[in-house]
């Protein structure tokens, strides 16, 4: 019973990365979208946060990325970048989605 | 699992008042009541916030909607999961909260308390044990 | 896969309804079924023809429609948060006494049932919001 999370806060602002990390399960996918995408920055203290979460899947919608000038140098290593159809695929390959509004 | 029912999960995390979240959270626990599904409730982070005794919404103006949380029991939803570490980090105790009760009709209608204080831990396993998870 | 999808923000303050808008696009894309998108919360605002944005930037609502026409989707938007937000069809407009209605062709007005039926009816439901 896989789960997709999506969060869509920047760490720096909101909680919401911080209790979805705190409620994932082995197996899960974490996809970070809009703000929620601030977290890979490298060198942040909430991409930390991500490298210390083992047995989860970390990915990052690539339009947001981009929109907000964090390029491929700048996020931290395990991150996956998906575009929209990846984020299609995550949804279908997990057997639900929670967001963490 | 009977054929064509789901498992829904309504997740509570935002406090009530500052934003309508949680009025237009329950309005829709409320219609989805009638469809028959296996309904239960999450409140963590700020979700707790709802259930905390004592709203007097007089000067505010606004709707004083506490009334609905004690009557989710007669709409039959009766499994309210309250997350103790929520509570701890924000000062609260179960004694802070509304007592929800309702009335089970497997043993001759006794009233019961539908909150459960449950760790994250549980609150994580109760997330994957549902089919559908509605986020408010 | 069968797709429910919720929207709970209104267009331009957040970003909700680009991120399910392009979702949306990405899945039908994919050959997936959309078997219905829920407004709701200010998700609703969607849903008003009288949006006029400046000439340089997207207009969210007619893209809405623009995907519902091409795709037959069905476009759903709850009629409790609609009439708290000024957003009513016709009929609505008459039984309320208003004299305008402002949705947007594309769009229909419903009760919340239509969000529940949709999670029951579909293999995924994702939810776009604040």
């Amino acid at each position: 019973m896989a789960m997709l999370h999506t969060v869509n806060k920047s760490p720096y602002e909101k909680s919401a990365l911080e209790s979805c990390l705190n409620h994932v399960s082995e197996g899960d996918t974490v996809l970070l979208i809009e703000d929620g995408v601030y977290a890979v920055v490298k060198g942040g203290r909430a991409a930390n946060a991500l490298a210390s979460v083992k047995g989860v899947k970390i990915a990052a919608l690539e339009a947001d990325l981009k929109a907000r000038g964090i390029g491929g140098d700048k996020i931290t290593e395990g991150v996956e970048v998906v575009d929209y159809g990846g984020f299609v695929d995550l949804v279908e390959a997990n057997d639900k989605t929670e967001a963490w509004l | 699992m009977s054929e064509g029912v789901k498992k829904f999960l309504y997740v509570n995390r935002k406090a009530p008042h500052g934003t309508i979240y949680a009025l237009e959270a329950l309005e829709v626990v409320l219609i989805g009541a009638a469809f028959e599904q296996d309904v239960e409730l999450a409140f963590l982070d700020d979700g707790v916030f709802q259930l905390v005794k004592g709203w007097d919404t007089k000067d505010l103006g606004s709707k004083n909607f506490a009334p609905t949380y004690m009557a989710l029991g007669d709409f039959e939803v009766t499994k309210v999961f309250v997350e103790k570490e929520s509570l701890d980090e924000r000062g609260l105790t179960a004694d802070d909260l509304m007592e929800l009760m309702y009335e089970d009709e497997d043993d001759d209608w006794a009233e019961k308390p539908s909150i459960r204080i449950v760790s994250r831990e549980e609150m994580a396993r109760i997330m994957a044990a549902n089919d559908v998870i509605l986020s408010f | 896969m069968k797709l429910g999808i919720v929207v709970n923000e209104g267009p331009y303050t957040h970003e909700a309804s680009d991120t399910a808008y392009n979702f949306a696009v990405a899945a039908l894309e994919k050959g997936h079924e959309i078997y219905r998108i829920f407004f709701y919360h200010d998700g609703v605002n969607n849903a008003t023809r009288l949006t006029v944005p400046p000439q340089d930037d997207r207009n969210i609502q007619q893209k809405w429609t623009e995907l519902q026409e091409k795709h037959d989707l069905d476009l759903v938007v709850c009629i409790a948060a609609a009439q708290r937000r000024g957003i009513l069809d016709e009929n609505e407009m008459k039984r309320q006494g208003k004299d305008a209605y402002n949705i947007a062709p594309g769009f229909r007005i419903s009760g919340l049932g239509q969000l529940i039926e949709a999670g029951i009816q579909c293999d995924r439901l994702v939810t776009f919001g604040d």
